[in-house]
């Protein structure tokens, strides 16, 4: 269902989004955002073996921020902002669980609007890609 | 580790100097591709029927999307897919570098069907003192993408951290 304006308030949750991308993941990701670097698929790249492992694109965690945040408004609104910052690394296999909590709601030129705060939590509950949102309601 | 950063006139002469232009593509399969490679399994990034029942002209791209720039051989950065000339370089000497954060953003829909035309340019130099790395300078690169109406449909900025 599109999201409803008068569903949520200042302080509701976002569903979660729990996700544990492993190597094949992280392949396809490669594909379609078209970053190749080693450093997410290769184990025998030297900055991986120095880490231990390889590690999950940033950019990845930015863009499942995005779909955490499309799935919330199932097409009733769209985004006008998007923004996260790059705190921590993620393994690939490790769980990873994305929320939200909506900080303000308002209108302002007729329009409708919310800004919500987002992370993607670790398994130690370690916000690694905290960021943020605002978008603006169809109805 | 990086002792004192300076920046020098040398470097804010870079400041705002525009890239050539590159042309990013948005087609269903590479919306497709994108929103596989997230793991999404809602329809309207995938089925054109899905996207048009709720509201798209065809597969919108899904957020963070912004096309997939043309690739080139001999013009294409190999790794990262873009464009190798990015415009002027920043001659700051750091070797390091971490991914410090992305913001997109957005004017209006983009959907499968649509060229965009992207420029770059480097929009901020700061310094920021970091416990682990001793002094850092933040690189913000902004790049605008300008769809084949000639409007302005997005901006991303992203922080490059050089120590």
């Amino acid at each position: 269902m599109p999201l409803d304006w008068n569903s949520f308030d200042e302080g509701s949750s976002l569903p979660e989004l729990t996700k544990k991308p492993g190597v094949s993941q992280l392949v396809k990701y490669a594909a379609g955002g078209g970053d190749f670097n080693p450093l997410h698929h290769d184990f025998a790249f030297p900055q991986s073996k120095a880490l231990g492992s390889i590690i999950i694109h940033g950019r990845f965690k930015y863009a499942a921020l995005g779909e955490l945040v499309s799935n919330w408004l199932d097409h009733g609104g769209r985004i006008r902002s998007l923004t996260c910052q790059y705190r921590g690394m993620d393994l690939p296999d490790q769980p990873m669980t994305l929320g939200g909590v909506v900080k303000r709601k308002w209108e302002e030129d007729g329009d409708k609007l919310a800004e919500v705060e987002l992370f993607v939590k670790n398994e130690a509950g370690k916000n690694t890609t905290p960021g943020g949102a605002v978008v603006v309601l169809k109805g | 580790m990086a002792e004192s950063i300076e920046i020098t006139e040398e470097l804010k002469a870079v400041l705002g100097v525009e890239s050539e232009p590159w042309t990013h593509e948005v087609t269903t399969t590479s919306v497709r591709a994108f929103a596989r490679g997230v793991g999404y399994t809602d329809p309207v990034y995938f089925d054109e029927d899905a996207a048009k029942a709720a509201g798209y002209r065809s597969l919108p791209c899904p957020p963070t999307y912004l096309g997939t720039p043309i690739f080139i051989p001999g013009k294409s950065n190999d790794t990262f897919s873009g464009p190798k000339n990015t415009g002027p370089s920043l001659n700051h000497g750091l070797k390091n570098v971490l991914d410090g954060g992305t913001e997109t953003e957005y004017f209006d829909d983009i959907c499968a069907g649509d060229t965009l035309t992207v420029t770059s340019c480097c929009a901020d130099l700061s310094i920021r003192e970091s416990k682990t790395t001793g002094q850092m300078l933040i690189v913000t690169s902004e790049s605008t993408y300008t769809n084949q109406q000639g409007k302005v449909v997005a901006k991303q900025r992203g922080q490059g951290l050089f120590y």
